[in-house]
């Protein structure tokens, strides 16, 4: 029997799960606003996901182009989302994103600079202007070590290689987490008034993905469990440019700057089929010829931005129908050339790391030879569902901000629009969270049983007998997301992908792990299975659900955008007969906002150039 | 498809010893796909670090045939066709478990660093800063944290001087933000005093070892040796520098 007094105890005002931008940067908040506050993350400090990050961050600086304003960062991130954001968050987020780079340079931050000494901002899909603040392409790193630094300085407690299993809660309101310390495998009791979730995404659940073991959706899974609502979760991104060769880094992320600094798509004809694939909606804003584009790239400002550019979601489809068409490269992706288009040197310059990984890891020069490239699972634009303004989920007491969160994306994300997510939705979260315990009456009492069925269902894997290894359960799951959840999707594979997972939930609860709790990566595996097979089951619920197609979600049954689907997000929840879904109706957006996000781009510039 | 031999120690804090893998290798793999194999395959519960998979987190370091490295960018075809490869845990941090060390050292060190204090931003709002006056801070904040320059440092390795010098990796944090243009914060005599700058005698092994290619010695360190000896030594520079502003190196 477990005998929860005997535990390893801490308190906090407020716990915050996950040390990527989001989780730092609610965690400098919350001290800031002088609580008590622990972060709780799985691996090292300054290893969380947003170290990875390498292109930039998307603020409405105007360092670059002058023309640039909130409303028209608000009015591409609307459009790249095709409409089903929330709208508020939208505006936060476009409003906000500003100040929030400003303050990373107070706090040490170095982006590279512009010929007058200011924050230098690259282009990038979607984004009508220069926007993206960056240093090279290791934007990630300079943001994650500026939080870093900054934070050990701001008096809350970081406990690493700390993975959170279950929420604790008292009579529905938040109480704390239960957590065990990898180094050891001792389990430690977080007691907290609110806890705010910053846990990122669920890549893992794909066999080709950007993402790295971390990512098992344990934040939609925690909250899941806990009684939160999952929202968008149908939407996942697949990044059109992974590593396709060598098999072993296959899902390696090639970063967009590539395309943002002139790289271009050809497919083993050597066409830019890019051309072939511009949306109607897009076409207005986009260059019809290849001469045009290249004008674009010379920096003439009459000349309309490259179909390379266009959103993620158009790219993803088109590089996989040149494939399947038989159009691709010999390892089944498709070219991205800049050694074409721009000088070794800059290309050394800009995008340094990217020339370090295929120098190193599939033995390219890309100053000389093209990339091969294909679509790999990147980004979830569904998460937890929040209040746009105060962060909070459906339960009282838990946040949630960053990747895990859902709202601001809609069905597909710009890129550059997560790290400022981070920083903007980090510190609200942090906000919302200081003004929900300040306005708690007592501090909630974490039941002894619900600590201590958490830690039997914990060491019941270790404990057993004989059972299914779970790195193999882990990869049945990726296979059968792979076939069945894929770029495109159908009512039939989707079935297909929901009768698996009631088998591989039958596997994972006799899922064995051999050794002892001490550092053991294959307990920690087998973990890791219980929210990743929530996370596939929520992806594949909602997708079955949603009959159009969408951004990050396309059926070929319902192979168009319908209007009727834009009146609902689908939510996801546990019932009593396990996970449920609905069509949350969307109130029609403010006027205000309306008008910015459906303006002709050249009255709503003209406003703004008159203000 | 090849079978190659691996050597990889096991064990804790208590002990422990090299163990024999046999292992198909596919073409492309690096050392760290070869490991996370063993743990799919053979042996669950084989400890070992990393995230990205792409040098890009610092994660993965080991020592791989006595050299530091990390495990994700060591590719296969490096070696030699029946080459035996030899993995093993950083030596200079004490062992956690396989390949894990514990690094908290590290961390502890970082937080002893006085933070980077800006200086007032300009009358238009703006902080300005030159591209060519942030190049080599920007080289120096390209540190992916690694410690494989830690591991390699014989002051830290060999001496275990833990106590008296930081090691190469945080001598180039202070460079970084003594060389910040818009730092206004003074750390030259805890450069000397506190960070043992003189306990550095300039092998240059972490820059090799270095996977980022940062120049740890040439740019960071023996500019900062010669920032503490002005200080020291010779006065009147000092002052100097100080009325008519920073600079010197870029
Ligand atoms: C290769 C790559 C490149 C990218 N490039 C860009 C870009 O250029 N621009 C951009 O805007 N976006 C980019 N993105 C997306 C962006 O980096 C991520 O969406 C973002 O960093 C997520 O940040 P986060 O703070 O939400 O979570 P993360 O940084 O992923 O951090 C998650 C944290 O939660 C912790 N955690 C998870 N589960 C648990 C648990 N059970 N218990 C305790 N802790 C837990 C983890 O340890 C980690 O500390 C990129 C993503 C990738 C993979
Ligand atoms: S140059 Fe200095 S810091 Fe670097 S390894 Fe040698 S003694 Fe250590
Ligand atoms: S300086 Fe280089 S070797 Fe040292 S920790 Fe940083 S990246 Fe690693
Ligand atoms: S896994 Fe990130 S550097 Fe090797």
């Amino acid at each position: 029997m477990v005998n929860v007094s005997e535990l390893l105890t801490y308190e906090h005002d407020v716990l915050v799960v996950g040390a990527g931008g989001a989780g730092l940067r609610a965690a400098i908040e919350c001290s800031a606003q002088g609580l008590s506050t622990g972060v709780v993350c799985k691996s090292l400090l300054g290893k969380a996901h947003t170290v990875m990050a390498e292109g930039g961050l998307a603020a409405a600086l105007g360092n670059v182009d002058a023309r640039d304003n909130w409303k028209i960062h608000f009015r591409d991130t609307m459009r790249g989302g095709k409409f089903l954001n929330q709208w508020r968050m939208a505006e936060l987020h476009a409003r906000e994103a500003p100040d929030r780079v400003r303050e990373l340079e107070e706090w040490g931050a170095v982006f590279d600079r512009t010929r007058d000494g200011l924050i230098s901002q690259r282009n990038f899909g979607g984004h009508r202007y220069p926007r993206l603040a960056h240093v090279g392409d290791r934007t990630g790193l300079e943001i994650i070590r500026t939080l870093q630094d900054y934070g050990i300085h701001r008096g809350f407690q970081v406990y690493m290689e700390c993975t959170g299993l279950d929420l604790m809660t008292d009579g529905g309101r938040i109480a704390g987490l239960l957590a065990y310390f990898r180094e050891t495998g001792r389990f430690a009791l977080f007691k907290a008034k609110a806890v705010i979730l910053a846990t990122g995404g669920a890549g893992k659940a794909w066999r080709v993905t950007s993402n790295s073991w971390e990512y098992t959706g344990d934040g939609y899974g925690m909250a899941y469990e806990a009684g939160a609502e999952l929202m968008d979760m149908e939407f996942t991104q697949f990044h059109p440019t992974g590593m396709v060769w060598p098999p072993s880094v296959r899902g390696i992320l090639v970063t967009e700057g590539v395309r943002g600094d002139g790289g271009i798509l050809t497919n083993n004809k050597r066409e830019r089929f890019m051309f072939n694939y511009i949306p109607e909606k897009f076409a207005a804003e986009t260059a019809a010829t290849e001469e045009e584009a290249n004008r674009w790239l010379t920096g003439d400002s009459t000349a309309r931005r490259p179909p390379e550019l266009l959103t993620r979601d158009v790219v993803a489809r088109a590089i996989t129908r040149e494939v399947n068409e038989g159009r691709g490269t010999p390892h089944g992706g498709v070219y991205l050339d800049i050694a074409s288009r721009r000088p070794a040197d800059f290309i050394r310059k800009k995008l340094p790391s990217m020339y370090h990984q295929f120098k190193e890891l599939a033995e390219v020069d890309i100053t000389r030879e093209p990339m091969e490239v294909g679509p790999t699972l990147h980004y979830f634009m569904g998460g937890v569902r929040v209040d746009p303004d105060t962060q909070e989920t459906t339960v009282p007491g838990l946040f949630a901000a960053g990747e895990c969160a859902a709202g601001l994306h809609g069905a597909n994300r710009l890129g550059g629009n997560s790290l400022s997510d981070l920083v903007v939705f980090g510190r609200l979260a942090g906000v919302g969270a200081a003004r929900y315990v300040r306005a708690l009456p007592a501090a909630p009492r974490v039941p002894d049983e619900q600590a201590a069925t958490a830690i039997r269902r914990a060491t019941d894997i270790l404990n057993r007998e004989s059972g299914t290894n779970p790195y193999l359960i882990q990869e049945d799951l990726q296979n059968i997301m792979g076939r069945n959840v894929g770029i495109v999707r159908s009512d039939d594979e989707l079935k297909t992908a929901l009768r698996e997972m009631e088998r591989l939930k039958a596997e994972a609860a006799r899922v064995k792990a051999n050794g002892a709790a001490q550092y053991n990566p294959g307990w920690h595996a087998a973990l890791d299975l219980r929210p990743l097979l929530i996370t596939a089951e929520a992806v594949t619920r909602a997708a079955l659900e949603r009959q159009e197609s969408r951004g990050g979600h396309t059926r070929v049954d319902y192979p168009d955008e319908r209007a009727e689907w834009l009146k609902a997000n689908i939510v996801v929840r546990k019932g009593r007969d396990g996970m449920e879904t609905r069509r949350h109706e969307r109130p029609a957006p403010p006027k205000e906002l309306a008008d910015i996000a459906y303006a002709k781009i050249e009255d709503l510039e003209a406003a703004i150039a008159r203000t | 498809m090849p079978e190659r031999r691996f050597r990889v120690w096991r064990g804790d804090a208590r002990g422990g010893g090299f163990q024999e893998y046999a292992v198909e290798v596919d073409p492309g793999m690096v050392v760290l796909d070869v490991i996370h194999r063993i743990q799919a395959r053979q042996a669950n519960d084989l400890a070992v670090r990393w995230n990205c998979k792409a040098g890009k987190c610092g994660s993965c370091s080991m020592e791989i045939n006595g050299r530091p490295r990390l495990g994700c960018m060591t590719r296969m075809n490096m070696f030699g066709a029946d080459e035996v490869i030899t993995v093993q845990p950083l030596k200079t941090f004490p062992v956690v478990k396989d390949l894990v060390t514990d690094v908290a050292w590290n961390y502890e060190r970082n937080k002893r660093i006085p933070p980077f204090k800006p200086r007032p931003r300009g009358a238009d709002g703006q902080h300005r800063m030159m591209q060519n006056d942030v190049d080599r801070v920007q080289e120096f904040r390209k540190c992916i944290e690694c410690f494989l320059c830690q591991d390699v440092c014989h002051v830290l390795r060999d001496h275990d001087r833990k106590d008296a010098f930081v090691g190469p990796r945080f001598m180039i944090r202070l460079a970084s933000l003594e060389m910040h243009p818009l730092d206004a914060a003074d750390r030259i005599p805890a450069v000397r005093a506190e960070f043992g700058s003189g306990l550095c005698n300039i092998t240059r092994c972490c820059t090799e070892v270095c996977p980022e290619h940062i120049g740890i010695t040439d740019n960071g360190i023996i500019p900062l040796k010669e920032r503490v000896v002005d200080r020291y030594y010779d006065p009147i520079q000092w002052l100097a520098r100080r009325i008519f502003g920073r600079g010197g190196e870029h």
